[in-house]
Formats: structure tokens, sequence, C-alpha cells
């Protein structure tokens, strides 16, 4: 069973005070997440990220389409006890301690009164703020705001966490501590479903991905099988300090650095390179494959999508 | 009733306390030590009635203002600051929300009451040195602005389920202005033809009817208030409460939370 099944979900909102237009948010999503995972939901500012996290949680209505977590409708509370949520940019009871914000959540979430203390002592121990436990949220920073969200969001044991930008408001140990508290669910057996414009969080994290924009899904897979989706490129090393003539022809970016020559060819002219160089009987030092980065596929992937907008316009 | 009702309900009135609504009650003991001591200066045998008159007026006008500000900021202050997303991912259905909220506000404003109540009694005992038998009938007074309170906050709630704090305020408001004058507005209706007649029948049934909830001036002249009339403005107090909040809970079931 699949953790999280979105069937056709979409999101229009009529927009307009008088006269009311629609407003595509989210066009129609299919999308399934294992159990186990930990998979990244990709997009620019503005993509439907968020919309698909609120349609998820219950939060806004689908104008079409289902979705089920665990197996069940996302309406069931018996599954709301099994997920957890960190919004974006989360805002909580600020008149509240930490302490008192993490019981009310347990109290809400159906933790036994026995145990209730004991999980949130051990929560604020794991997020770093057992110091701060007693202290009201209105004078806690943004990046402790984000330690209690993420407390509170996996306080009560979920099966599948949702983290809307997790990563927003900390600085680089905050970042690499969640890192490693996501590793640690994926450990413990549980899914993750975190959304993001942070790539190389995703590139070193997830799973698999999903890349959003405009509302409509532009590509789902391991990050590993998206970037070689992209035709690649190889770089080339040799002694010298000259260029064949015949090589010019195939390299995209040639330059000599000291005693050694610098190629970058597309895979497709690699042999071809090789030949070339074995005939003027230069030394090859080297050759490697250049990796695409995610960032590199996501941003190729975004332009095709402006280009193709722009011709349907 | 449900766990989380309890929860939110109790959570609702730590807000209440801990954003310092209950100081209206520092105002409302210097009004009444105001009143007291004034009040035994400035008038000769209708101590008692001014006192009485004076305090409940008050607890009226400070409940209600309560009532109406707090309640039309329950939801949508919630969504507003997005506190509303990590309540609502739990296993908390919304008409669980709303109930909560309702409850947690209703229960700050009888703890509010019975410090003013306290503190209209003890005027009472300053000025007139001592309780009479009549006296009693002061909690009955309270207890119905209790229930005027009960019906406001359920009418802030279901304005505040769906339209902005402003314009909650000036509906939550204007039907206690409107309410507060039921009983001649269903005079009128009575005396009206025609279209007119329909239409200020219609009127005067639909906004609460809070005059009938006022009973400040006969218990200020030591009146009995018959069983029935304690029974019959429950009933209405609780059922006019209860439509409110059952149209709060359908408003708010169908809401996006943007």
């Amino acid at each position: 069973m699949a953790a999280i099944e979105i069937l056709g979900l979409e999101k229009t909102y009529s927009v307009g005070f008088w006269r009311k237009r629609p407003k595509c948010a989210l066009r129609p999503l299919h999308l399934n997440v294992q159990q186990g995972e930990i998979f990244g939901f990709l997009g620019p500012n503005g993509a439907g990220k968020t919309t698909t996290l609120k349609l998820l949680m219950g939060l806004v209505f689908p104008t079409g389409g289902s979705a089920r977590i665990l197996g069940k409708e996302i309406n069931d509370p018996e599954m709301k006890a099994q997920i957890g949520f960190l919004p974006e940019q989360p805002y909580f009871y600020d008149y509240l301690t930490a302490n008192e914000l993490l019981e009310y959540y347990a109290q809400l979430s159906g933790v036994a009164a026995p145990e209730r203390q004991r999980k949130v002592r051990y929560m604020l121990g794991r997020v770093g703020l057992q110091d701060a436990a007693a202290v009201q949220l209105r004078k806690f920073s943004k990046g402790m705001l984000q330690r209690v969200g993420i407390a509170q969001a996996i306080l009560h044991d979920p099966k599948v966490v949702f983290f809307d930008e997790p990563m927003s408001g900390l600085d680089p140990m905050g970042r690499r501590e969640v890192r490693d508290l996501m590793e640690e669910l994926k450990r413990q057996g549980k899914t993750v479903f975190f959304s993001t414009h942070i790539l190389s969080d995703a590139e070193s994290l997830c799973d698999r991905v999903a890349i959003i924009h405009k509302g409509e899904l532009q590509g789902v897979g391991a990050v590993a099988d998206l970037t070689s989706s992209v035709e690649g490129k190889v770089e080339i090393l040799w002694h010298g300090s000259a260029v064949p003539p015949s090589l010019k022809g195939l390299t995209a970016e040639c330059h000599a650095i000291g005693d050694t020559v610098r190629a970058v060819v597309r895979e497709a002219n690699q042999d071809a390179a090789i030949d070339t160089l074995r005939r003027e009987g230069l030394r090859i030092i080297s050759v490697t494959p250049v990796r695409v980065s995610l960032e590199e596929y996501f941003v190729r992937k975004l332009k095709v999508c402006e280009i193709a907008a722009g011709i349907s316009s | 009733m449900s766990a989380r009702v309890v929860h939110i309900a109790a959570n609702t009135f730590r807000e209440a306390v801990r954003d310092r609504v209950l100081y209206n009650l520092i105002a409302f003991a210097l009004l009444m030590s105001a009143a007291a001591v004034l009040v035994g200066q400035i008038s000769i045998g209708i101590e008692r009635l001014v006192v009485v008159n004076l305090g409940l007026t008050a607890v009226s006008l400070f409940g209600v203002v309560i009532a109406a500000i707090i309640g039309i900021s329950l939801v949508s202050k919630e969504i507003e600051k997005r506190t509303l997303y990590t309540v609502l991912s739990r296993p908390v259905h919304r008409w669980e929300f709303i109930v909560g909220k309702f409850l947690g506000l209703a229960g700050t404003l009888v703890v509010n009451t019975f410090f003013m109540a306290v503190g209209v009694f003890a005027a009472l005992l300053y000025v007139g040195h001592g309780f009479q038998s009549g006296d009693g009938w002061i909690v009955v007074a309270l207890y119905f602005i209790i229930l005027q309170f009960v019906v406001m906050t359920a009418l802030a709630l279901l304005f505040s389920s769906f339209s902005s704090p402003l314009l909650s305020a000036v509906f939550a408001f204007s039907l206690f202005v409107i309410g507060s004058f039921a009983e001649d507005l269903r005079g009128f209706a009575g005396m009206a033809q025609g279209l007119s007649r329909w239409l200020a029948t219609a009127a005067a049934y639909l906004v609460p009817n809070l005059s009938s909830l006022n009973i400040i001036s006969s218990v200020a002249h030591q009146q009995p208030v018959s069983t029935q009339l304690i029974f019959s403005n429950t009933l209405y107090a609780l059922m006019y409460t209860g439509m409110a909040l059952c149209g709060a809970v359908l408003v708010f079931e169908r809401r996006n939370l943007k």
C-alpha cells in the first residue's frame, strides 16, 4: 500500500471581488509516494506546493480528484492521528510556553495522559529546546519557532510526516539537524513528504522527487534517474597546451591551465574526441563524466515549460 | 463531549486570561467602589436601587463588549495567524474546533461575571449594611446576563466564521442593540400592516430577544422572577445559541483556509 496516493487532485480558486474569475492553483495531480520514502516536492515559489499540502491536510477542499493517505480518505480522523504536519513559516499560540504548546498538541492528537509529559520532554530535547521549555513562544526566534514546529509535527509518532519548507529560517547547523532528523525518521520506517525550493537539500536527502511548476507536475523519479535523462557531458584532460583543430568542432568548452588542457564534450562525441587526441599523440590524463545536478535539471525543465507556455500563448 | 472540545475550550480560556482580558475586572472594581462611595452621598433612600442598576448594567456591558470583541476574532485570528493549520491537521473535526472555542469564551465570561457579581454584592453590602430578602433575585438577573453573553458569543462566532473582523463587529453590535429592543420591535410588528408587518415580524423573531433577558430594573425594585420566565428564557437562549452555532459550523465546514 502506498503511503500517499494522489488521484487527479486539482484546485481552482475564484478570484476578484465583483467579477469572479477562476484561477487554477493545481492542475490534476497524480502522484504515489511509497511507505518509508523521503519524497521531495520541488518547485519555485507559487508553483502549487503549499496548495497541494493544504489539500492533503484537509485545509482547503479540492475542486476535483481525490487523495488517500495510508489507504484512508484525507478527512478521516483516524488517518489524521497517524500524520504530522509542519506548515510553511509556522506561527503558534505565542502566549503558551513550548512545553504547554506541545502538551496541547499531544492532547489533540490523542496521546494518552500518562505518556504525554514524557513525550513532550523527549521531543523538546530532541529539537534542542529543553532549556527553553518554560519560555513563552512570543520570545522565540524564527529558528526556535521552526524547531517547535518540527517537534509538534513528530510528537505523536506519526507514520507519515509532511513538512512545508522545513529548512526555512534555519541556520546551516539547523538545516543539518533537520536533514539528520529526516534521515532518522526514514530509518524508523516513516514516510517523509517535504516541499522545498532548496535543491541541494532535496538532492542529498530524497529517494524520489517530483517537480511542479505553475500547478502542473513536470517530472517524478529518483534524482539519479531524472538527471541521467538529461544528455550527459564528459570532461577530458590531457598534457600539452595545444588544442587539435579537429577537436574544436566537438567541444563545448576548452581551455588550457598550465601544461594541461581541459575540454568538455557531449557524451555522444566522447569516442571521436579521444580518437582525435590519440591521433595527435597527446597523452590523456583522465576522462570523467560530468554529473548533471538536480539544480541543472530543474532549471532546464522550467525553461522548457516557459518556452512551451510562450509558444502556446 | 469529545475530550478535544474540552482541550480547545481550556486553551481558549487560557488565551483570554494570558491576553489580560480579565483586566477589565480592575476597571469594574474601580467603578463599583466609586459608585458605592458616591451613591451614599448623593442618593438618599435609593442607594440600593442605584447600586443594583449601575452594577448589573456594567456587568452586562462589560461582558457583551468582551463577548463581541473576542468572539469575532476567535476564528479569524486563527486563520490569519495560521495557528489553525496545526490544529485541523490533527484528528480534530471542524465542529469540535467551533464548539471548543465557544465554550472557552463562554467559560471566560462566566468566570468574569462571577468576579463582577462579587463586586456588585460587596458594593450592595457597603451601601445597605446588609442584604435584604429580595437581593436573591440579583442572582437570577446575573444568570440572564450570562445567557445574553452566551447568545452574543455564538452570534459573534457565526459572523466570524464567514466575515472580516470589522464587519463581524458591526453585525454583532447591531444585533445587540436591536436585540435589546426586540420586545418593542415585536410590538411594532403587531401594529404594522401588509408587507411591513410581515417584514417586522420576521425581523423581530430573527434577532435575539435580549430585552426579555434583561430584568435588571425589576430586580433592582426587588420584584420576584417567575419560574416560568427562568425556564422559558433558558430554553430560548439555549435554542438560539444552538442555531447560531450550527450556522457557524455549517459555514466553517465548507470554508477553504487559504
